[in-house]
């Protein structure tokens, strides 16, 4: 196996060292732990009275704008990335290629900014 | 030092000077990794969370367990074991039980690539601190998993808010860390921490290039945006125990709860030591030869101080600000922080490129 992908196994290793360390702990805490079944243990918390409505209620996601500007953003990075570790080699040509880059997308931020949508609505 | 030939070298040990099998080393690191994590995140609450903390608010802290209360944190880890795990009986069961186990597989999918010493480091990924950001964003999952699995309108309403400001602030701290990459001129961490020892400010070459210097704007930037993405005060409208108990919290109960308590003070320690990676030098130190034999020994805990400088500033502002409010907060990483980063990128592309 090369290298490159020993790393990335170690990586997965390091991905199912969580399910250890759960697995442990709660077997060696299901050996203390009490296990006493009430009706009312298992009603949802609001604040110690009794519930209001159904427990799988609906809330209002005010941002989802912010989620799809942060995809914008986010892909920004990733092209960014690469580039920024050869700066060195693509001299000034690349560097105004990235102004040009980094400034149409500051148009979309600064779009939505005008549009109101980075209030809070 | 070139990263394919440390990565070769990676499979002599020098400290015990015979080679060891991938698996060997592995299994080693696996449960290095399984040590470290708790233990750091021990370190942490029970430095900053307890005795600092307490010393800013003129209080002792806790005082009864041990000498100075040093065993505090057996006795909560025994408390926790000892409490019955419970789930509402409309929640999504199976969700509800994997959340914690997400948040914590994010803290320690961080901690692969933190070279600790010349040939210290579980994995030596070319992608390095892309892997690292990539990766700690996955907490946003488990979150958001706790949160909606839990039936409860409190751990709702601190999923989504949780959600929208991880988010947001994932973006200044994605766009804070080009800075350092256009002057190391690499995404692996390993080869970041030689460039800072080897570089120069400007032709200066006294103390290398520590970046904290050179790009001390990326450095607030990146500090600011860890703060909100380990939702610690002011960033702690999700978690705000006067509006929404505890967020996404809310429903869990002893060893399940502690497992979100792990992966959010492990992640702390983790990026502290990306932090100081970064920007601090990592494990390296000025005037000393990066592999002179005692860089093996010495280094995890030049790392580990650093780290715990960087961890004091974090906890210093915790204790500091009072809470933000949702819309200043979004306001603050949108039209503030990115435009910031932004400016941060072609400021130090330019400079790169005149110099």
């Amino acid at each position: 196996m090369s290298d490159f992908l020993r790393d990335y196994l170690t990586v997965g290793l390091f991905a199912a060292a969580p399910f250890v360390l759960v697995g442990l702990m709660l077997g060696l805490g299901a050996l203390l732990r009490p296990n006493r079944r009430q009706a009312q243990k298992y009603i949802p918390y609001e604040s110690g009275v009794d519930p209001v409505g159904f427990e799988w209620s609906q809330s209002q996601v005010r941002y989802y704008i912010f989620a799809v500007l942060f995809v914008m953003f986010d892909v920004e990075a990733v092209f960014i990335f690469p580039w920024a570790t050869r700066l060195e080699a693509y001299g000034l040509f690349g560097l105004i290629e990235m102004l040009i880059f980094v400034f149409i997308l500051l148009l979309g931020l600064i779009y939505a900014w005008r549009k109101g949508v980075l209030r809070w609505v | 030092m070139s990263t394919a030939s440390m990565t070769a070298a990676a499979l002599v040990d020098p400290v015990l000077g015979f080679e060891l099998a991938y698996w060997q080393q592995t299994t080693i690191k696996v449960v290095l990794a399984l040590v470290i994590v708790p233990t750091a995140t021990a370190i942490v609450v029970q430095t900053f969370l307890f005795k600092m903390m307490a010393g800013m608010q003129s209080r002792m802290g806790p005082m009864e367990a041990g000498p100075y209360g040093a065993l505090q944190l057996m006795a909560d880890g025994l408390k926790f074991i000892q409490k019955e795990l419970l789930a509402p009986s409309a929640a999504d069961r199976r969700v509800y039980a994997l959340a914690p186990v997400v948040s914590l597989i994010a803290t320690f999918m961080v901690f692969v690539v933190i070279p600790v010493g010349p040939n210290g480091f579980a994995a030596n990924l070319r992608t390095g601190i892309f892997y690292a950001l990539a990766v700690s964003s996955l907490s946003v999952v488990g979150v958001l998993m706790a949160g909606w699995s839990s039936a409860n309108k409190y751990a709702l309403i601190g999923g989504i808010r949780a959600g929208g400001q991880l988010i947001a602030y994932e973006l200044p701290l994605v766009l804070a860390v080009i800075g350092v990459v256009i002057q190391a001129g690499s995404l692996n961490l390993q080869d970041i921490v030689v460039a800072q020892h080897s570089g120069e400010i400007f032709g200066w070459g006294g103390i290398g290039s520590p970046y904290i210097i050179t790009q001390f704007v990326g450095f607030l930037l990146f500090m600011i945006s860890i703060q909100a993405e380990l939702t610690q005060p002011p960033f702690d409208m999700p978690v705000a125990e006067s509006e929404v108990v505890g967020g996404w919290q809310v429903e869990y109960s002893g060893l399940q709860f502690l497992f979100f308590y792990i992966a959010e003070f492990g992640a702390a320690f983790g990026f502290s030591a990306i932090a100081s990676t970064l920007f601090l030098g990592g494990w390296a130190i000025p005037f000393v030869d990066l592999d002179a034999g005692i860089m093996h020994i010495v280094g995890p805990l030049v790392l580990f101080g650093k780290t715990m400088a960087v961890a004091f500033l974090i906890f210093w502002v915790r204790f500091s600000y009072p809470r933000f409010r949702e819309d200043q907060l979004q306001q603050f990483a949108w039209k503030f922080l990115i435009p910031l980063a932004l400016a941060n990128i072609v400021v130090t592309g330019i400079l790169k490129v005149v110099f």
